[in-house]
């Protein structure tokens, strides 16, 4: 059935024992809403130094958006940010690639599970929702880092 | 799969007061459309739009086969029929409302921009009607977000305070503090006559008759009563009336307002151009008599008269016979959604003052979810806010799933529906 290629195991998985959920100390926080189907997300960055130290978030959506949170906290804490920005972009180029990419399992890990979320132009929002929060929230820990290192 | 054991025991079959649907759905070319690998279309998601049938296609292609032209404007023998064509659609939705006067009937392009004149004429507006700091504004929570945002607008642009009646746990307007909320500085009281996310009918006398001892005007959104019911604008004695033809198997890009004829006198226009004026000068200019003052540009011709085509297929059958085949779907469909485990409709329980546009949740499964996995199976449901996020936020909860009927719905589209959800529910469990 075609429905498998969006609803993975491993999505369906993370779905119900989402990793990393629940707010933690941060050094920025982002509110993101996904306004088609009402997927929101407050996430947390916390970083030491060059190094994402913690990604924690408080979520309410559909299974694939919070599945992508948990994947996402999977595959960024614990590397550098330099590091984290090549999977978002490499999760966001899968996402857009409208049901052709497969993605890089060496670099995607779990997040490969996506690429049939791709086929859907309604969803590819939910999956891209954590990651975009991710991305800004880590824009502004970096911006108030130097401050803090003075 | 529960499907063939729930099914059982059940009367859609011999429900009374249904239409002929068979003969109905032949005339919808869309219905016979077959999805994923042979699974027929089971359109449930009219509160969004309707489907269109033959005759309303027919008439748009005869019309821009045959007489397109622009109206009122050029004396040559495609002009006059185009505007004939155009004028007739109007003489068409005066009858279909019951107003007083063709001239009554303002063609917009959809109901947002119909409710949107009308605040923006109050805004405009000279006393008694002008809508100022002094002013209050009433309208409800369960509005579609276009009757919320043009009157948070106006209320911005003026300093008038605007208020809303809330929502019982039931999802009927609560009207306890009607007399707090509509009150002398109440200068209009704007709510919808069916709420598209929960299919509330609302009691529409009971709030005309409290805005009309305020000396307060009343604008009725009629968007999801007009495909489904009688419509009476003199019956509701509401000062203005907007809906959308899109809904009520007309083609998109045509709206109405109706609106009580001096008060159509009296307020000024709100869009300026060719059709709406009298005479221009570089100075200024005066304005043609209404409809025609707030109709400025080329309208939408055809659209208009796809309304019209529409509007004719629906009086053939009869908006008593479609309203009654509607209410016995809906009552077979919320009793078979309250068997469902964990689903939760949101709303109305019952048939009784309802419409057919119910919404619920399931469990915990994200109603994203659940339409994708009704999708498969060939069901169209919507799923989200529906544009009525207030609504949401009231019940705790972030969006609903909705599954709405119409004239050419039937039980066993019912039956498929709730199949289809004792299979999200095994497919999430
Ligand atoms: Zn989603």
């Amino acid at each position: 059935m075609k429905l498998d290629s969006m609803y993975q195991e491993i999505i369906l998985d993370h779905y119900r024992n989402p990793h990393g959920k629940g707010l933690r100390d941060g050094d920025a926080e982002v509110h993101h809403v996904n306004p088609t189907c009402g997927d929101e997300i407050t996430l947390r960055v916390r970083l030491d130094g060059a190094v994402v130290a913690d990604v924690s978030y408080e979520s309410q959506g559909c299974s694939i958006s919070q599945a992508s949170a948990s994947v996402l906290n999977d595959l960024v804490v614990g590397k550098t940010v330099g590091e984290g920005q090549v999977i978002q972009e490499a999760f966001l180029e899968l996402m857009q690639s409208k049901g052709q990419g497969e993605g890089d399992e060496e670099v995607l890990e779990d997040a490969v599970a996506f690429a049939g979320v791709s086929k859907y132009p309604a969803r590819v929002k939910c999956a891209l929702l954590s990651w975009m929060a991710w991305k800004d929230a880590t824009a502004k820990a970096l911006a108030e880092q130097p401050a803090i290192n003075d | 799969m529960t499907q063939s054991r729930s099914s059982e025991g059940h009367t859609g079959s011999a429900l009374t007061g249904l239409l002929d649907t068979d003969a109905i759905r032949k005339d919808f070319p869309i219905l016979q459309r077959v999805l994923h690998d042979g699974k027929p279309l089971i359109y449930l998601d009219n509160a969004a739009t309707s489907q269109k049938p033959r005759q309303v296609l027919e008439a748009l292609n005869a019309y821009y086969e045959r007489y397109n032209a622009n109206v009122h404007r050029g004396v040559h023998v495609l002009a006059e029929e185009a505007t004939a064509l155009y004028e007739g659609a109007r003489d068409k939705v005066a009858a279909f409302v019951n107003a007083p006067s063709r001239d009554e009937v303002i063609f917009t392009k959809n109901a947002s921009e119909s409710l949107n004149l009308v605040a923006n004429m109050l805004g405009w507006a000279d006393e008694p009607y002008r809508v100022d700091a002094d002013a209050e504004i009433v309208i409800t929570e369960m509005e579609h977000h276009s009757n919320i945002v043009p009157w948070q607008l106006l209320s911005q642009r003026t300093g008038a305070k605007l208020k809303w009646f809330g929502l019982t746990d039931e999802g009927r307007l609560d009207l306890s503090n009607i007399d707090e909320l509509i009150t002398e500085k109440t200068k209009i009281v704007s709510f919808t006559l069916v709420s598209n996310l929960m299919g509330t009918i609302n009691p529409v006398e009971t709030i005309v008759r409290k805005a009309q001892s305020v000396g307060a005007l009343v604008l009725i959104d009629a968007s999801q009563a007009a495909p489904h019911m009688v419509l009476d604008v003199q019956a509701l004695e509401a000062d203005f009336v907007a809906f959308t033809g899109h809904k009520m198997l007309a083609p998109t890009g045509i709206g109405v307002l109706w609106g009580r004829q001096e008060l159509l006198e009296d307020l000024p226009p709100f869009l300026g151009g060719g059709e709406m004026i009298e005479t221009v000068t570089m100075g200024s200019s005066t304005y043609a008599p209404a409809p025609h003052k707030f109709e400025a540009g080329t309208p939408p011709i055809a659209q208009a008269v796809g309304l019209g085509a529409a509007i004719d297929y629906l009086s053939n059958i009869g908006m008593e016979k479609i309203a009654a085949h509607e209410h016995a779907i809906t009552e077979y469909a919320v009793e078979r959604l309250l068997e469902v485990p964990e689903l939760r409709i949101i709303g109305p329980r019952t048939a009784v003052d309802r419409g057919a546009a119910i919404s619920f949740v399931l469990g915990d499964i994200h109603p994203h979810d659940v339409g994708q996995v009704l999708d498969e199976q060939g069901i169209a449901v919507r799923v989200g806010h529906h544009c009525a996020r207030p609504v949401c936020l009231r019940y705790g909860i972030p969006a609903t799933t909705r599954a709405s009927f119409y004239l050419y719905s039937t039980p066993a589209e019912v039956d498929a529906l709730i199949a289809g959800l004792h299979h999200v529910r095994n497919f999430f469990g």
